[in-house]
């Protein structure tokens, strides 16, 4: 396929341009998502093809279509009479002007004049704009058809809470852990995943093959695993670091209002739970369930203002907590210290869910482990600014089902509510990931730095995901077009313009050699060490 | 170079196109074809559009003689003086010149001259003269007795022979012809039936 595809013939800012396809170039080698560079008079723009059509010169061609059986009529009319047209959106300037050699690529502020030649992407024009993979850079993946790595800034990245969206088996899990494997390499950030389905700690599942490792096997030095369900850990094969157990004083009246919709509390129930926390203070939910039905119950809902039916309702939403495994009356260990300490050692812990993958436990667990982190950290970040010392290793909390937290009727009581919108200036971010991205508020999903999705095909979804992205309706047609495994588009705040990844490989020999280099030798070698040790 | 085929002699000429006789009977270049006349320094081109045998005088027509002769080749046989009473000539379109060593596909500044000898192009000289092809635009836009579809399949069709890859050249004119017909679809539709091989 040549490299020069056509020249610009009209177009606007807005809208983007139109290119007519040369002859030599067939509308059947185009792709959508794909790069292109137009060679402008002063400067040179960097675009991506968003829509391909086919045009005739004459409408009579349409009516009394030529007999294109005959080689030497379709050769001739191809290119001429009838042709192609792609439709490009420019993104970025390279080169050109003085302060684009200097600044590297800007946004497009105008569009390319008339006539101007349109050329694939080469690969030093996309390296020039993602950037080598370096320090901070990550190789996240490859354009479409091309061999050039695309690299996302994950210094970046992290300073900003982020989304990862897509129907169920698009590959979200598997992007998740290629993105989680870079930020503990690159980003200098610290990870609290909330693996709710054993994805992340130890192995991951892929369809019809053997499972794959994940993060603690491939970085055992800088994952620490720990798990609520510590039988199920050990049956699967995995060597956990913790075991976390939750003591019914740690419960809060904000954990249950999350929960009034899994638990079905009525609206005067969750009100009715901060009552008595007021009543009985740090111990109320074992108070609360040890209340039996007296004559001096009745007295104390009458004094508390709380209707019967009321009380019945928190008591059986409360009893459904108490049966969680994980909860117990006293916890031996505080497991969001232990967390805490992992993290200031530059570990990154993994949460297991095990076997208790109900929205119950997640959505408790999560919302409040989150929360006393979140506390922490505040409190750190204010303390580091008022005397000037060093601040919080910076924190990126994963959690999956994220429309669970952050729907618009509970987002403004979750803490991840809290941290999408402002946690941002206290060093936490988010990484959400969800398959109905338009369950999740609107006032969050602005909030997200970039947004990493692969196919969707709701419309409501889609739409919720490009929200306020410039060339949304361009964006949309990439977006529904991409291939349903291994293809994502990636716009926001860590890419200079939005762009159609073909995520990198995950699960070969060869491809965790790559993502950890030098780790398993290092394992190897100091096994052999060890061993000489021990006969020394 | 091989040598000059002179065809005939300039008898009428005006800016777009010039006629000449041929020196023998029937001997007219074919439609299509690419001729020259010299005006020194001015070398024209021109594409025969048409071609007629007809009598030395107008209004006297040749009456039919062939009633007691065995052949068609008798008949001129038993009267030779057929051959001088009979004139052929040709009309040519004047597509483009050269002056010096450049090639111009556009009309002369003067028409030929009375008289110019009317040579047929060679192989080479074509071969040059439709490396550009901008000269169908002058056949496509005149009006001639001869209808346009006819008159540039056949000079496509003419001109092809002196190409190793005739289906090369003729895609590439077919392609400029696309261009320049982009309205007409059906005559384009019609020129490309005709040189399709």
């Amino acid at each position: 396929m040549s490299e020069h595809l056509g020249i610009v013939v009209s177009g606007s800012l807005s809208k983007g341009v139109e290119v007519r396809l040369d002859s030599s170039a067939s509308v059947e080698d185009m792709a959508g998502g794909r790069y292109v560079t137009i060679e402008g008079k002063k400067q040179r723009f960097f675009g991506m093809i968003t829509d391909v059509n086919l045009e005739v010169i004459d409408p009579k061609l349409t009516l009394t279509p030529p007999d294109m059986a005959d080689p030497f009529i379709a050769e001739v009319l191809d290119g001429t009479s009838t042709y192609g047209t792609l439709h490009i959106l420019p993104m970025l300037t390279i080169g050109g002007e003085a302060t684009g050699l200097i600044e590297g690529p800007q946004p497009v502020k105008t569009v390319p004049s008339h006539f101007s030649t349109v050329n694939l992407a080469s690969d030093s024009d996309i390296e020039l704009v993602f950037g080598k993979e370096d320090k901070g850079r990550f190789w996240i993946g490859n354009p479409l058809d091309m061999e050039t790595k695309i690299c996302l800034n994950l210094t970046e990245l992290v300073k900003r809470s982020n989304g990862i969206f897509g129907k169920s088996g698009t590959g979200k899990t598997f992007l998740t852990r290629i993105l989680l494997i870079g930020m503990l390499q690159k980003s200098q950030a610290v990870n609290l995943i909330f693996d709710m389905h054993n994805e992340y700690g130890w192995a991951g599942t892929r369809e019809g093959a053997p499972p794959v490792k994940a993060l603690k096997q491939l970085f055992p030095s800088s994952v620490a695993v720990f798990a609520l369900d510590e039988e199920n850990s050990r049956r699967r094969g995995v060597s956990t670091d913790f075991v976390v157990r939750i003591g019914y004083d740690e419960i809060e009246p904000e954990d249950m209002v999350l929960l009034r919709q899994t638990l079905n509390l009525t609206e005067p129930a969750v009100e009715a739970v901060y009552q008595m926390r007021r009543k009985f203070g740090k111990n109320w939910l074992q108070r609360t369930l040890d209340i039996k039905d007296a004559e001096e119950t009745r007295d104390l809902l009458k004094d508390m203002n709380i209707h019967e039916s009321t009380f019945q309702n928190l008591q059986r939403g409360l009893a459904t907590i108490r049966r969680l495994p994980f909860i117990e009356p006293h916890a031996p260990v505080n497991a969001v210290i232990s967390i805490l300490e992992h993290l200031d050692r530059g570990m990154n812990v993994v949460l297991e869910f095990g076997r208790y993958r109900d929205v119950t436990s997640y959505v408790l667990v999560a919302n409040m482990l989150a929360r006393r982190i979140y506390a922490q950290y505040q409190e750190r970040m204010e303390k580091a600014m008022g005397e000037d010392t060093a601040k919080p290793t910076p924190l990126v909390i994963t959690i999956e089902e994220a429309h669970k937290f952050l729907n618009p009727e509970v987002a403004s009581n979750t803490i991840f509510g809290t941290i999408a919108r402002e946690m941002r200036k206290y060093n936490v971010t988010l990484l959400v990931i969800d398959q109905r991205p338009s369950g999740i508020d609107g006032e969050v999903m602005s909030q997200l730095g970039t947004k990493i999705t692969c196919l969707l095909d709701n419309e409501r979804d889609i739409d919720s995901v490009l929200a306020g992205a410039s060339g949304k309706s361009e964006l949309k047609t990439v977006l529904s077009k991409l291939e349903s495994k291994q293809q994502t588009l990636i716009f926001g705040h860590a890419v200079p313009m939005p762009v159609v990844v073909r995520t990198r490989e995950y699960g070969s020999a060869e491809s965790y050699r790559d993502f950890a280099p030098g780790q398993e030798t290092d394992i190897g070698k100091r096994a052999e060490k060890d061993i000489e040790e021990l006969w020394e | 170079m091989t040598e000059e085929q002179r065809v005939g002699e300039v008898i009428e000429a005006s800016t777009t196109d010039f006629v000449a006789q041929c020196y023998e009977l029937y001997q007219s270049p074919p439609l299509g074809s690419l001729v020259k006349t010299r005006d020194e320094p001015v070398e024209l081109y021109g594409i025969v559009y048409h071609a007629a045998t007809a009598g030395f005088e107008t209004g006297r027509r040749p009456i039919a003689r062939g009633k007691d002769e065995a052949t068609e080749e008798a008949i001129y046989q038993s009267s030779p003086q057929l051959l001088k009473l009979l004139r052929s000539e040709f009309g040519a379109l004047v597509v483009g010149h050269r002056q010096g060593d450049k090639l111009y596909h556009y009309l002369p500044p003067k028409p030929a001259r009375i008289h110019g000898f009317v040579y047929l192009c060679q192989p080479d000289e074509v071969k040059e003269f439709s490396q550009s092809l901008a000269f169908l635009n002058i056949l496509i836009n005149t009006h001639l007795p001869v209808s346009t579809e006819e008159l540039i399949s056949a000079c496509l069709r003419q001109m092809s022979q002196v190409y190793e890859d005739r289906h090369a050249f003729l895609v590439a004119a077919g392609k400029e012809l696309a261009i320049f017909l982009s309205g007409q679809f059906n005559q384009l539709k019609a020129i490309l039936e005709r040189i399709k091989q």
